[in-house]
């Protein structure tokens, strides 16, 4: 156990342990858009971005996300400094120009005051902010069906050549843990569509509801080796929309 | 590879496997003070010691040949013309740290550096140089050809290694450095073609000798790319040390037409203009950093009077949105709206609050961004502005382009002096002028789309441009 003051008090810390870790497990509110504890950090969205320094620093100090900041002995960090909250109302303020009619981005940038851009607005833009979450719950998954394409302002996420991915099985994860609900899909008839790729959904035995995709289900039972038929009842899998 | 042990190649070799041990080595290259010729200046053995000292199952080096900046093309002539220099320098980088594999990454648009590197590869295989039991000793290794595919940011460490192992070039936190985590999270000595290139000679002729080129705390020599409005363009190597006046009046022989000189853009696409009053500064890392401009891979860009200052910091923030990589948001928005901001000045809409605008999203975005790209592309709008607020200013108040570049702000007209010759109507795509011979022609505003075709071929400067 390691020792480090977060916002004047002291708490205590695992070495190594993500800094985002120990201050939400302080309860300090830190707004993060790239960040899903199933995966590894990334760094992306730049919001939880801290002031540390240390004593030996002479006062000087750097400002980290959090996300991938491993926390040391005697760290000192403001959650909120000045130059904080500036920052993060000014990415916030980029994240409303890019995507003005994103409910969730016009929340939380009017949580730090940022009611209205000042930058040029993109009206045409869609309300993907490439935070990554999907990419990279897809990757963790191990399916691999879909990933970042292009690079700077036009980077998006696609499935390869923008076609049905064959690696999907329509697990949902991707739209699920969307931040901002970009990813969308189709829930009709026992058929569940997404990516442009259609599934048939497995469906309970007892009273027909539908489960998880047939091709969900088949991945889940030969890889954690569950039998098929656990799929196909109801109060095993409940579809959760 | 004859002509390269012609003269003395591979002697630096030799001369590390059978009489240094890799720490002597390391001691050498450090008290030779070697600084990273990338572009940030660390020291080169520093960065071998820390490696070295590092326990792993493996280490790689690295030679970054990604050389992206716009007008550079220093790497490019050094790995076409010079292949074993940067062999020799990787394998004794790779003596001194440990490492029995290493990468060459070049940029796929340097074909012919790709083959001769290739080629020297072979080489050096065929003849025991590179391989096992390397010159009868116990050190082995071996080098492969990495290929870029066109990505800026791939010249980032980070990005470049997760590019050399396959996946996308994006950059990734550097509070592990990848010196200690680098390829394949193992620890991995990065260096420029450049950097590598000066380490035989070291070896060879001791770092006394080359200490006493260069400056106290840069030392050496440094290759820059002389482009823009100077009578010499090409390749230059200069002692460290140097002045900007040297460089652009001796030995780049001065300004095209003898126009006055107004800036020099150093760093390349993170680097940033340096004025007239610092033409004396001395062309060190630190010199230039001072200044709020850069050494970076040694690109330099003379600008003369006809050179619009707001739309060089145009051309380079389109440049650095056009290779964001677009991982992270400061980087990916707020280089964007900067350029959109430039573009707004540029289009005569620019308002005064625009400046205090950009002035504070250049900040956020220096703090803010993940990699060198975002935490130093603002610098040449930054610099610019520092050094040329007023040509700013002209722009938003005036609304004029006081070096008659910017379409929207300038305005050609004919004068008096204009002697009837008729040579500009033809040239005029947009029958915008009309006169007849003999007398002082005029051009029609409405259709002028201040292209400067008649400003061409006007053999009288009868046309002005205000």
């Amino acid at each position: 156990m390691i020792h480090i003051t977060i916002n004047g008090k002291v708490v205590q810390a695992k070495d190594g342990e993500m800094l985002l870790t120990v201050i939400r497990r302080e309860q300090i509110d830190v707004p993060t858009l790239c960040h899903h504890e199933a995966v590894e950090p990334s760094g992306a969205c730049r919001l939880c971005m801290v002031e540390i320094t240390k004593p030996e620093w002479d006062g000087w100090c750097d400002y980290v996300t959090s996300c991938l900041y491993p926390a040391a002995d005697g760290l000192i960090v403001n959650t909120h400094a000045p130059k904080v909250n500036e920052l993060r109302s000014s990415i916030l303020d980029m994240y409303l120009a890019r995507h003005p009619k994103s409910p969730e981005i016009r929340q939380l940038a009017a949580e730090y005051g940022v009611l209205k851009t000042q930058f040029e607005e993109i009206v045409d833009g869609n309300n993907c902010i490439l935070c990554g979450i999907c990419t990279r719950i897809c990757d963790t998954m191990g399916f691999h069906a879909i990933s970042m394409v292009g690079r700077g302002h036009g980077k998006e996420v696609a499935p390869p050549l923008n076609m049905a991915p064959d690696a999907c099985v329509g697990c949902l994860s991707c739209a699920k843990n969307c931040p901002t609900n970009y990813i969308e899909y189709n829930v009709s008839n026992g058929n569940l569509s997404i990516w442009k790729k259609d599934f048939k959904m497995a469906a309970c035995k007892e009273c027909g509801k539908t489960t998880i995709t047939k091709e969900f289900a088949e991945y889940l039972s030969k890889n954690r080796d569950i039998n098929i038929d656990y799929f196909e009842n109801v109060t095993n899998v409940t579809e959760k929309n | 590879m004859k002509e390269y042990i012609g003269v003395d190649g591979y002697q630096a070799l030799a001369k590390v496997l059978h009489k240094m041990t890799p720490d002597e080595v390391i001691d050498e290259i450090i008290n030779s003070g070697l600084r990273g010729r990338g572009g940030g200046g660390f020291s080169a053995g520093k960065k071998w010691k820390i490696c070295k000292n590092i326990k792993a199952e493996k280490h790689y080096v690295i030679c970054n040949g990604d050389e992206g900046d716009p007008g550079a093309f220093m790497d490019r002539s050094i790995m076409e013309g010079d292949p074993h220099g940067v062999l020799e320098g990787m394998m004794i980088a790779a003596y001194a740290v440990g490492a029995k594999e290493g990468y060459i990454y070049v940029r796929d648009e340097y074909p012919l550096a790709v083959t001769h590197l290739e080629k020297a590869i072979l080489d050096c295989e065929r003849s025991g140089l590179l391989g096992e039991n390397i010159l009868g000793t116990d050190f082995s290794f071996s080098i492969k050809i990495a290929r870029g595919a066109g990505a800026f940011v791939c010249g980032e460490s980070s990005a470049l290694m997760k590019s050399v192992a396959g996946e996308v070039g994006e950059p990734r936190a550097t509070y592990i450095r990848s010196v200690v985590k680098g390829l394949y999270d193992e620890p991995t000595v990065l260096n420029n073609v450049e950097t590598l290139v000066n380490v035989p000679t070291i070896i060879r002729k001791g770092a006394d000798w080359y200490k006493s080129i260069g400056t106290k705390k840069s030392t050496g020599t440094k290759v820059f790319s002389l482009v823009g409005k100077v009578r010499n363009t090409g390749l230059i190597e200069v002692p460290m040390g140097i002045t900007l006046r040297e460089i652009i009046y001796d030995i780049g022989g001065g300004i095209l037409d003898d126009r006055p000189f107004k800036a020099v853009q150093t760093g390349g696409p993170s680097g940033g203009c340096i004025p007239e009053s610092m033409l004396d500064l001395p062309v060190d890392f630190d010199s230039l950093t001072e200044v709020g401009s850069m050494m970076g891979s040694g690109g330099m860009i003379v600008m003369d009077d006809t050179t619009c200052i707001v739309d060089v910091a145009k051309y380079f923030l389109e440049f650095l949105v056009e290779e964001s990589c677009g991982k992270c948001t400061p980087c990916r928005e707020g280089l964007y709206q900067l350029h959109k901001l430039l573009e707004k000045i540029c289009s005569g809409k620019g308002e005064m609050s625009d400046i205090e605008k950009m002035e504070r999203l250049s900040e956020n975005v220096m703090i803010g961004s993940l990699c060198g790209l975002g935490k130093s592309g603002p610098n040449p709008l930054m610099s610019t502005l520092k050094y040329f607020k007023d040509e700013y200013i002209a722009h938003i108040k005036d609304k004029k382009c006081p070096a008659g570049v910017c379409p929207e702000l300038i305005t050609y007209k004919i004068l008096d002096n204009c002697t009837g010759c008729m040579a500009c109507i033809p040239a005029c795509g947009y029958d915008a002028i009309e006169g007849k011979k003999k007398e002082v022609h005029v051009i029609t505003q409405d259709k002028c789309t201040k292209c400067g075709a008649c400003y061409a071929v006007c053999n009288f400067d009868s046309i002005l441009v205000s």
